[in-house]
């Protein structure tokens, strides 16, 4: 058995710390909120505002201590490909919504 | 033609030809990923195109239950660690307890998939199937595509478990768990937008 | 038990129809006889079917795009010829549902069946000889695509003898492709289809970039790169990021017709004006996939045939990228008059626009390739001359179409026709078959006969304007497209000159057919015995044609742009290395193949609700996918004096023709 030169992601070592640290962030991200729709407590807007930075928190969260992205040369361009498929994911969905909703507002 | 041929000794050659299979697998399967991450888009948008469009049936707000949500949810998350830790017992060649691991891992996907099953299930026996509305359509979909591919990944799990026993912690089969480890993550990162965007969001 | 299917799917009461089925069971009996006579069932097995040699891959998918070529233009034959006969109140040979099919298959086979595994053949064949690698970085998965393009292409054929075809376009349009109002099978094969060979497609995508950002010879750095291979790494990137979003829209169209879904249904909310949206988000970067490698041929040829490197490099490669990403940006202006506010147009219109520069770019830049070099008009450099000038105009009418304001008079109409076969046959089209003459010799050995070429070039040239310039003319006078009568005289006089045209075109591949079998006849006078025909500039010229199964024996170390000029200018072109290597390739296998044939049994139980059927292929192909993964000896090595047996038999020959 071999270790192969094992330099990209996933591929490179994470360490029990960064699992935990992925973990225990994730918990918390998770858990407030849901909390907080539950609970039903602010308003709307700021509970959509905490749901969304919640979200993206995790998502880097996992991106990182799970995935081992970072800025080193070997995840270079997996991060390059991320960053590309998040344009055009705006481009798409974005785009989608703005044409599906204009349409909607026209003919409704 | 100007191919000048039989010079000997001039030209340049790589002496050493290098072989990271293991590199491009990796890379490769990334990018099968930022695919997928597409038909996920694909998906949100349309969910969110339709999230009103009830036909007269049921909202989110009536039919989602967020303590289940949560549920699943912290099942799916103790899963990603679980492998998180499968990947350190294969980089210290600890054969044993990636398999432990991976069975543990696999218990907890399976788990995650029977709930998803059982709610789309009561769903549909309540007459709230996704022939209902546009909107359930779009939820069925959305969620039911990101089970499927769960459901995929345990069965790659499985047959890895077997690989594992088999063959044990070869080259080859290291590679297949770093993907599959990819792709267990990045179930979970989908996962993070369709409670958010699906259920959280749905149910306000 | 067999699902919907019964005898009464074969249309034995429609007599074109039956007739090209019988001739397409006749000629694949001959075939199959005649293989069988001279017994090359093994052969064909072990040296093709089953190969992971990416120049294999590359001549198959070619003579796949080849066929379809011939069925996708029977097709036009029979539109244009309806056309011709059916104007005020003749009501033609053609009945609206046939002629509806017939306008499907033409638009899924000629995108689906013939551009895209005609580039995939050009790309499987040259991208890894020009960046100096032995494969590409997943061979198996390559031969999978190739089975998979198969198995689609089986499937649409199929469709002819078996069942129908979709009635709904090849953009699949709701509500007219849901259940309600195509309860048939048509649309069924027409998603299985497309849906099989999508995924095969996406797959090239991902082998080839990572072949391409992996695998290159040392020294090759990105912005050494020929431009065939920038503009591959262009559209596999189109690839990977458009196709994900067909597959996701063909999905919800499925799950609306088998499971009674309403993503795109008339009732219960859904809207198929997101159907519209979600297809042209992934059919607008089909167009540029396209389009791109043919970009790709032009700048090689037109540097080769003119003597000169590349004009302006960096500015091409810029011009290619800037087009990869506006390509993502522009999609709406498919739909203009779907309603959206005059905001949403604009933004759109504008982007549409945008795209023009950088092909302007591209253009100039070929022009300033040939000015002031030693143009060489062998026939690819026909094709790419003649290519140039056209797509310019159709590149312009795309332009005239991109103002919102214009397109509300011309949307949906023939100009719509002519605007895209204007960019499709002189761009692509062209593009392709320079590609094949160029690169023709390198894959097989032998060049083609250069008469029968230029004779076949003029066919399709002159061919071409006369079919299409009269549907630029009839758009401007109100004739919409898919008309299968019509009821206006004046477009009549129009239409038979767009009638000959096709003929011209005819005759133009009967010339190709010939100068096929010709050449092959002659080979031995064409031959290419030092690799390099046209004095080329890329790593490719430097294999033998056809190369050794491992191209290379040894991997050039690069220095430059045009890394194979530069050697013969030094001198070192063909020097022998001190000594050789073993070199590791990867066997044959059959799975690619057998996954190939399961899928199209997938795909036919699911037109034909065969459910047993489906169920049994799909885990069948899971089971294939298990055992290939189970198998650790999947290389063979060649030994290092088995190498040099190879290459010293080819310097025998360089040296016998430097005599």
């Amino acid at each position: 058995m071999s270790q192969a030169a094992i330099d990209s992601v996933g591929a490179s070592r994470g360490s029990l710390k960064s699992y935990l640290t992925g973990f225990v962030l994730s918990l918390i991200l998770t858990a407030i909120p849901f909390a907080l729709v539950m609970s039903g407590g602010w308003s709307a807007s700021a509970t959509l505002a905490v749901i969304f930075i919640a979200g993206i928190v995790q998502i880097l969260a996992h991106l990182h201590y799970f995935l081992h992205l970072d800025t080193s040369s070997t995840a270079r361009w997996n991060i390059v490909a991320l960053l590309f498929t998040l344009v055009i994911m705006v481009l798409f969905v974005g785009g989608t919504i703005w044409i599906l909703f204009n349409l909607y507002h026209r003919m409704m | 033609m100007t191919t000048d041929a039989l010079t000997i000794g001039a030209g340049r050659y790589e002496e050493v030809e290098r072989h990271d299979t293991v590199v491009t697998q990796t890379f490769g399967f990334w990018l099968y990923l930022m695919s997928d991450l597409i038909i996920f888009a694909t998906l949100f948008a349309t969910y969110v195109v339709f999230s009103h469009s009830y036909a007269g049936g049921p909202t989110g707000k009536e039919l989602f239950e967020l303590p289940y949500v949560l549920g699943e949810t912290f099942l799916l998350l103790f899963s990603s660690v679980t492998y998180g830790l499968v990947m350190l017992a294969v980089h210290n060649g600890m054969k044993k307890w990636v398999l432990i691991g991976l069975a543990v891992t696999f218990l907890l996907g399976l788990g995650f998939v029977s709930m998803e099953v059982i709610e789309f299930h009561k769903l549909i026996v309540q007459g709230h199937g996704p022939d209902v509305s546009a909107f359930l359509s779009s939820y069925f979909t959305l969620v039911g595509t990101h089970g499927t591919h769960v459901t995929f990944g345990l069965i790659w799990m499985a047959v890895m478990i077997g690989q594992v026993a088999v063959k044990g912690l070869t080259s080859p089969v290291q590679s297949r768990l770093m993907r599959l480890s990819m792709f267990w993550h990045f179930l979970d990162i989908v996962w993070i937008g369709i409670f958010s965007i699906v259920y959280l969001m749905g149910v306000m | 038990m067999f699902g919907k299917l019964s005898l009464s799917a074969i249309p034995y009461n429609e007599p074109i129809t039956i007739t090209a089925v019988a001739g397409a069971v006749l000629l694949g009996l001959v075939i199959m006889i005649l293989i069988t006579y001279y017994r090359k069932w093994t052969y064909l097995y072990k040296e093709w079917l089953t190969s992971l040699d990416h120049k294999k891959i590359g001549i198959m998918y070619i003579i796949i795009a080849l066929v379809m070529l011939l069925r996708g233009f029977s097709d036009a034959i029979l539109m244009r010829g309806q056309q011709a006969i059916a104007a005020g109140g003749a009501l033609g040979y053609l009945s609206p549902d046939h002629f509806n099919q017939i306008f499907s298959a033409h638009g899924s086979i000629m995108i689906i069946f013939m551009a895209m595994p005609f580039l995939a053949g050009l790309m499987n064949i040259v991208v890894p000889q020009q960046i100096g690698a032995r494969d590409v970085a997943f061979p198996f998965m390559n031969s999978l695509s190739l089975w998979l393009t198969a198995a689609g292409a089986l499937l649409i054929m199929t469709s002819l003898g078996v069942g129908e075809f979709s009635k709904a376009g090849w953009s699949g349009y709701a509500p007219l492709s849901g259940i309600e109002f195509s309860p048939d099978v048509g649309v069924d094969y027409w998603i299985w289809a497309l849906q099989i060979a999508g995924i095969g497609s996406t797959l090239t995508g991902i082998n080839f970039i990572v072949t391409i950002m992996a695998m290159r010879a040392p020294g090759m750095t990105l912005m050494r790169l020929p431009l065939f291979v920038w503009t591959i790494f262009a559209t596999m990137v189109l690839v990977v990021w458009a196709f994900p979003v067909l597959t996701a829209a063909l999905a919800m169209l499925t799950l609306d017709r088998y499971l009674g879904l309403h993503f795109f249904t008339n009732t219960l909310g859904g809207n198929q004006m997101m159907y519209v949206n979600l297809f042209w988000t992934w059919a607008h970067p089909e167009v540029y996939i396209l389009i791109l490698p043919a970009f790709g041929v032009f700048s090689e040829v037109a540097a080769t045939f003119s003597g000169k490197r590349l004009f302006g490099y960096r500015s091409m490669v810029w011009a290619t990228a800037a087009i990869t990403v506006l390509s993502f940006s522009v999609w709406m202006h498919h739909f203009f008059t779907m309603g959206a506010s005059p905001n949403v147009n604009l933004f759109f219109g504008i982007a549409t626009m945008l795209i023009a520069i950088p092909t302007g770019v591209k253009t100039f830049n070929w022009l300033f390739t040939m000015y002031r070099g030693r143009i060489r008009f062998d026939t690819p450099m026909y094709w790419t001359i003649g290519a140039i000038v056209t797509f310019a105009v159709g590149g312009t009418s795309g332009v005239l179409l991109a103002i919102p304001s214009a397109n509300y008079v011309i949307h949906n109409s023939t100009f719509v026709i002519a605007h895209f076969h204007n960019t499709i046959i002189p761009g692509a089209v062209f593009g392709f078959f320079a590609g094949y003459y160029y690169w023709f010799p390198k894959a097989v050995g032998f060049r083609l006969k250069e008469d029968w070429g230029k004779r076949a070039f003029w066919c399709w040239l002159i061919g071409f304007l006369l079919a299409f310039v009269p549907l630029y003319v009839l758009g401007f006078m109100g004739m919409p497209r898919r008309m299968a009568f019509y009821a206006n005289p004046a477009w009549h006089p129009y239409l038979l000159v767009a009638a000959l045209g096709v003929a011209v075109i005819s005759l133009g591949i009967l010339f190709q057919v010939i100068q096929l079998l010709v050449s092959i006849r002659e080979r031995r006078s064409l031959a290419d015995p030092t690799g390099d025909p046209w004095d080329g500039r890329t790593l490719e010229w430097m294999t033998s044609s056809p190369p050794a199964v491992y191209n290379f024996a040894k991997i050039p170390v690069v220095d430059e742009i045009d890394a194979f000029m530069e050697m013969k200018e030094k001198g070192t072109a063909h020097s022998r290395p001190d000594k050789y290597n073993d070199i590791e390739m990867p066997k044959n296998a059959a799975h690619g193949l057998i996954l190939g044939g399961l899928a199209f049994v997938l795909g036919f139980s699911l037109v034909w609700h065969v459910w047993w059927l489906a169920i049994l292929a799909a885990l069948g192909m899971l089971v294939t996918v298990i055992a290939r993964s189970m198998d650790d000896d999947i290389h063979y090595v060649i030994p290092a004096a088995e190498v040099e047996r190879i290459e010293n038999e080819r310097y025998r020959l360089l040296a016998s023709v430097a005599k």
